[in-house]
């Protein structure tokens, strides 16, 4: 038994894992259709039908190009900062429920690489650290732009942490558990936390944007003003890991957005399609069904806000410094707290007097 | 400011608005090597030499369109009319030899203007191909001369006449010209 378990979640954990890497790779495709798009282009169509082979094409140029270090770079911190950029990028989808169970021959099968009571904060443990990535390739890189790139994605980094973490205590402090498996279970039936943490959702969205140094808030590689920013002396595949690891946190965090706000992998009328697919198909066929549509749902979720993200890329300017640390500290912290207050009073004396109302 | 341009949010929506119209807008990009423009009656592309109705070679090698030339592309070679020729060549005397240098011409239209004949014209239906290779550069008789089973003709002058060759190619009538891409 303790084999089988082992061996199930490792291949959940690779398939988690191919999935995640397929999704990025179809997001640079995406990024410059979705850019085209909206610039009235038609974005790449030359490389396979509608340009779909783009990814492949682009992937195959990065790996042929010279693979280069800087003399005067510190080699080995050089090589170390697009690795673990990726790595970090990597870890934080394991603790993600893509689906409720999957059923096979009486064993239940959890669709979540790994099931961790505390999985929101590992998410964002593993987040913090991503901004070593950033912060090692741009010392190693031995050049003032990169250095100054990296010294800004740091700070930034720090300081919408701080935000970031302060308006999801509001979501900790309705659910009271840190399991993202819990958290997505108690918004079962329509019960959402957007419409319960609509000022922690814009929030935790604006930070989500600056915790990707995705635009408006990619200073960090603000080309106008530092050269290409941490990956200035950067080329060939280490390059392409830098530009991979940032999509791929695009997509963890719009996961993790459509879990913590969007009720994950439920849909409404979600009990109704269970039932009549246990009824028509029986209770192992018919669970895995409509576990594979939450599933599909919970996927196209996650995909609208990678939409999202490219589409405010493609509309809004760049924040100056000032702004950005302005927006952070003097706004966005303040709000969150705020916000934290609202929510502990409404869950102490709102949510008591509402329930006996209904009693 | 206001406190609303303060907080920002409603403008981002405003932005955000527009650019998911042009998202959905029909793009404008017309696909080249696939799809190509009608690029009007008066388009100066790639040369030809005309034969007349019965198939006779128009040019008489006066040298008058080498001679407009302002680049100096066009060379020829002239000869006399042989008995028993008459059928390929209209007058008594003919180019043996027309070249054009693709590389030096400018696509001005000078030698169709100084063609006291009506012998050279410029295509307004076809691009020179895109060569790669010295050999390529220099167009014989062989390249330029009318083909008479897909004869050249222009049939829209005017705008107007344009939009009437529109009308008669969708009610699927033959045509001369090539069909235009709609944007």
């Amino acid at each position: 038994m303790e084999l089988t378990e082992f061996i199930i979640k490792t291949l959940t954990i690779l398939v988690v894992f191919v999935l995640t890497l397929l999704i990025a790779m179809y997001s640079t495709w995406g990024e410059r259709k979705v850019a085209g798009f909206i610039q009235d282009r038609m974005g790449p169509n030359r490389a396979g039908p509608g340009g779909l082979l783009q990814p492949l094409a682009d992937a195959g140029k990065m790996f042929f190009k010279e693979d280069f270090i800087p003399a005067l770079a510190s080699k080995w911190l050089f090589i170390a900062g697009p690795s673990l950029a990726m790595l970090t990028a990597l870890l934080a989808s394991a603790v993600i429920p893509f689906g409720s169970t999957f059923r096979y021959d009486g064993v239940e099968v959890v669709l979540q690489g790994v099931e961790s009571n505390i999985g929101i904060l590992y998410v964002f443990g593993v987040v913090a650290l991503g901004v070593y990535g950033i912060m090692i390739g741009g010392w190693a890189s031995n050049n003032k732009f990169s250095l100054l790139g990296a010294i800004r994605a740091a700070s930034q980094n720090i300081s919408y942490e701080v935000a970031m973490g302060l308006s999801l205590i509001a979501i900790l402090m309705m659910s009271s558990s840190l399991s993202l498996g819990d958290i997505v279970a108690q918004q079962h039936g329509g019960n959402w936390n957007i419409f319960y943490q609509p000022l922690g959702f814009i929030i935790f969205l604006t930070c989500s944007f600056a915790e990707c140094n995705r635009v408006p808030f990619d200073l960090p590689e603000c080309e106008t003003e530092l050269v290409g920013g941490y990956h200035t002396e950067y080329g060939s595949m280490k390059l392409g890991f830098y530009l991979f690891a940032e999509y791929i946190n695009m997509f963890v965090s719009s996961a993790i957005i459509s879990t913590l706000y969007f009720g994950g992998y439920n849909y409404p009328g979600m009990d109704w399609v269970y039932n009549q697919l246990t009824a028509a198909m029986g209770t192992t066929t018919g669970h895995n069904i409509a576990t594979l549509i939450g599933t599909g749902v919970f996927f196209g979720k996650a995909l609208f806000f990678v939409f999202f993200y490219m589409w405010v890329r493609w509309t809004l300017p760049r924040f100056r410094y000032d702004q950005l640390m302005n927006l952070g500290w003097k706004k966005l912290i303040p709000l969150a707290i705020i916000n934290i207050i609202i929510t502990g009073a409404s869950v102490l004396f709102l949510k008591p007097f509402i329930t006996s109302l209904l009693n | 400011m206001t406190l609303m341009e303060r907080a920002y949010l409603p403008a981002i929506a405003t932005g955000m608005a527009i650019t998911l119209k042009h998202f959905f807008k029909k793009k404008v990009t017309i696909e080249y090597p696939e799809v190509k423009r009608y690029l009007g009656p008066v388009f100066r592309g790639r040369h030809i030499l005309k034969r007349d109705a019965e198939g006779r070679e128009r040019c008489t090698a006066c040298g008058l369109c080498a001679v407009a030339c302002p680049a100096e592309a066009i060379s020829m070679v002239a000869a006399e009319r042989e008995k028993g020729e008459e059928g390929l060549y209209r007058e008594e005397k003919y180019a043996a030899v027309y070249e054009v240098n693709m590389l030096r011409c400018i696509f001005c239209g000078l030698c169709e203007e100084a063609c006291p004949k009506q012998a050279v014209y410029l295509r307004h239906d076809e691009f020179i191909p895109v060569f790669s290779d010295r050999d390529q550069v220099i167009w014989g008789k062989d390249l330029l001369v009318e083909d008479m089973n897909n004869r050249y003709t222009r049939e829209a002058w005017t705008k107007e006449e344009a939009r009437s060759l529109d009308l008669k190619r969708a009610n699927g009538e033959a045509t001369n010209v090539v069909p235009r891409a709609i944007p």
